[in-house]
């Protein structure tokens, strides 16, 4: 959440509800809502660590807002951020690391966690069929996030199906 | 319905249309004996969208071939609307698989030298149709399919998408009691995948049953129950269940967080 934030900033100040709405905008309703709760908290982390600053907003007939800008120092953050390749996990290791130690346990044999993950990956690609389908089509963010999980979920079962091979 | 195009039978409540019991298929080649199915039992109730997913080499594409008659099983029965259908000759073969069976392949298999509306009509006219009959079907279905501007196109002018619905159409020009389609997606781009898909999906809420043999997931989910083959065997057959509508947000499996 930081970095998206950052880089919202980066066009202009903004305060919290702006920042959650600009968040669903962008995204789309293939991401989750942000809360209004973590932004506030990740806005005083990162004034904390000095890359955003606040004044307080006088309002003749509103509650006062807060508005963050960049600090030069959130400047350089963003910038190393955009400019890093991004490492990101590509094994669901929670599963891999159940199917390989299962037999240990003694409470399930190894076909039956693959069947029951590859059912689990085709009930979630139905639900993401189903958001692509309600999808406005003119929302290419969202319609990429979907696609990308999609394609995430379609690795996820071609793996499983290597392991079916290997194991089974 | 078109013609002489009639069910096999009156259906009988709580059969299944289609059945194969202990199917099994041996191929001898000159690298030796492969048992490619190994003893299927397979069920598809009426309006049933059956998915039928698996390893390559697992023997999905050989046990369509089994159901839809193109190749004759080892041993073991296959049943359609309560007929034995798996010690057919060749010549009933042929003429159950145009009035009762739809195909439709990876490779969509079109006439290249007959038009778009040719290549729908042909299957009625075949089994008896009248022009006039066959005309009105092709007409139906292609707008259905929204390919009612290519009629007069030679399928060769068309995208891979268009030629699948085309094909699409062809298979279902007959109403058939179920449609077998072998990895229809596996050649065409992700937003042509996505059209046919979708197009599989309503005639399957339209009553039509279908058998799906397919290696993408999102091909799959769209079914009421997946089998897994592996081995030539039976593996998993489950129902597609929905997913929890907490996890329904794509960013919960790419984990975008930034």
């Amino acid at each position: 959440m930081r970095l998206p934030l950052l880089a919202l900033l980066a066009k202009e100040p903004a305060h919290g509800y702006e920042l959650k709405s600009l968040l669903e905008q962008t995204f789309g309703q293939a991401y989750p809502s942000p809360n209004i709760g973590q932004i506030y908290v990740t806005l005083q982390r990162l004034e904390q660590a000095g890359l955003v600053r606040s004044q307080n907003v006088v309002q003749a007939t509103r509650p006062n807002k807060r508005v963050y800008e960049l600090t030069p120092a959130g400047r350089d953050a963003l910038a190393a951020w955009v400019e890093e390749a991004s490492d990101e996990p590509r094994v669901r290791d929670d599963f891999f690391v159940k199917l390989v130690l299962s037999p240990l346990t003694g409470a399930t044999d190894r076909m039956a966690l693959i069947n029951r993950q590859r059912r689990h990956y085709l009930s979630l690609m139905r639900g993401l069929s189903r958001l692509a389908a309600e999808n406005d089509r003119g929302n290419k963010v969202s319609r990429l996030l979907i696609e990308g999980a999609m394609l995430h979920l379609q690795a996820d079962l071609d793996w499983l199906e290597r392991c079916q091979e290997e194991f089974v | 319905m078109i013609g002489n195009t009639r069910p096999l039978a009156a259906p009988v409540a709580g059969t299944a249309l289609l059945r194969t019991t202990r199917l099994t298929k041996i191929f001898h080649g000159d690298g030796g004996t492969v048992h490619a199915i190994r003893g299927v039992d397979l069920s598809v109730a009426r309006g049933e969208f059956v998915a039928v997913t698996g390893p390559s080499g697992s023997g999905k594409s050989t046990l369509l071939h089994l159901i839809g008659g193109l190749e004759p099983p080892t041993s073991g029965e296959i049943w359609l609307d309560d007929h034995r259908i798996d010690g057919l000759s060749q010549a009933r073969w042929a003429v159950l698989r145009r009035r009762h069976i739809g195909f439709v392949f990876q490779f969509f298999n079109l006439v290249s030298n007959m038009t778009v509306a040719d290549n729908v009509e042909l299957p009625a006219l075949m089994s008896g149709a009248s022009r006039r009959q066959a005309k009105a079907r092709r007409e139906e279905l292609l707008a259905e399919l929204g390919l009612a501007g290519k009629t007069r196109a030679a399928p060769g002018r068309l995208s891979g998408g268009e030629q699948q619905r085309v094909a699409l159409a062809r298979a279902l020009a007959n109403r058939p009691s179920i449609l077998l389609a072998d990895e229809p997606t596996g050649n065409l781009d992700s937003s042509n995948s996505a059209d046919v898909l979708r197009l599989l999906g309503r005639v399957h809420d339209q009553g039509q049953a279908i058998l799906l043999v397919t290696h993408e997931a999102r091909a799959a989910c769209l079914a009421d129950r997946v089998i897994n083959l592996f081995d030539g065997m039976v593996a998993d057959d489950a129902a597609v269940l929905p997913p929890p509508r907490s996890s329904l947000a794509a960013a919960g499996v790419v984990r975008l967080t930034g």
